[in-house]
């Protein structure tokens, strides 16, 4: 099990008090196909992705990054059990969805970025020392129950 | 590969810095130590506090290299060609952790807490690309 210091746990609810969902999950699924444009092979389905622009304001990227990152706040209102949190999305990632998890740690890392340009100072080193950790631990989790 | 495109952003992003760039270093430094603790072990010679000497003058180093490279980008093997013997024969840092990016993430936070939104997607692209070809070039004669 992770384990997680009181300063921690204020670093990464605290921010995500802050957080606009939407926004930052569709910024954050953006981002990742446009600066790791080969997991857009995931999305045949979602339309035009052919340009950074057109990405950007597609409605299902925005509309899944909205999805995606509400279950990561799963994971901030759970920190203490992460594994059970994400144990059913980690079988349907691995079964249905037969995503690589190398893609978790690549979407974990933008999601701090993004954060990173929302708050600007406010995201100190040890604020981004706690966000790297949950991302993570939440990616390891995802990839639990892949066989 | 780095189109034209990619090169002018990664310009454009370096150009925004206005001489914060020693600044910028030692914070990236500082953020890689506090959230990868293991590349610690390439500086046991180091003070690691925070605001140190040394990890000013390193994170100097580090951005210094990087600006030099940047003027260089259509030839980058030959830019970094003392740093790639360098890191190959005398640091000897494990190549994974190049292409693992701990420093790049790093630096990209360090970008993006200064510039907000003007580090646009497009912009983390091409500086992530560009850190990618570094981390290579400075991995090309491991072995």
């Amino acid at each position: 099990m992770v384990h997680w210091t009181a300063e921690e746990k204020q670093l990464i609810t605290g921010l995500w008090a802050k957080v606009n969902v939407e926004e930052c999950g569709a910024e954050a699924l953006a981002r990742l196909l446009i600066v790791y444009p080969w997991t857009q092979r995931f999305f045949d389905n979602f339309g035009n992705l052919s340009s950074p622009t057109a990405i950007i304001g597609n409605p299902k990227v925005r509309a899944h990054g909205k999805k995606v990152l509400t279950s990561f706040g799963e994971a901030v209102k759970n920190l203490d059990n992460l594994k059970g949190t994400f144990s059913k999305l980690s079988e349907l990632h691995c079964d249905k969805l037969h995503v690589d998890p190398e893609n978790f740690r690549l979407l974990g890392d933008i999601l701090v970025i993004v954060l990173a340009s929302h708050f600007g100072r406010d995201f100190s080193p040890a604020c981004q020392t706690a966000w790297q950790k949950l991302v993570g631990v939440v990616a390891h989790a995802l990839a639990h129950k892949y066989h | 590969m780095l189109t034209a495109e990619d090169k002018k952003l990664v310009q454009q992003v370096w150009g925004k810095l206005g001489g914060a760039e020693e600044e910028i270093g030692a914070e990236t430094l500082w953020r890689m130590f506090q959230s990868y603790p293991p590349t610690k072990t390439y500086f046991p010679h180091f003070d690691l506090s925070q605001g140190s000497d040394q990890i000013r003058g390193h994170g100097k180093k580090v951005v210094a290299a990087l600006g030099n490279a940047i003027k260089n980008m259509d030839n980058l093997s030959q830019a970094l060609s003392e740093l790639s013997n360098l890191h190959a024969y005398n640091l000897r840092v494990d190549p994974p952790r190049f292409s693992l990016q701990f420093l790049a993430q790093c630096l990209q936070v360090a970008l993006a807490t200064r510039l907000g939104k003007e580090y646009s997607p497009e912009a983390h692209s091409a500086i992530d690309k560009f850190m990618s070809a570094v981390a290579s070039v400075l991995a090309e004669k491991y072995r």
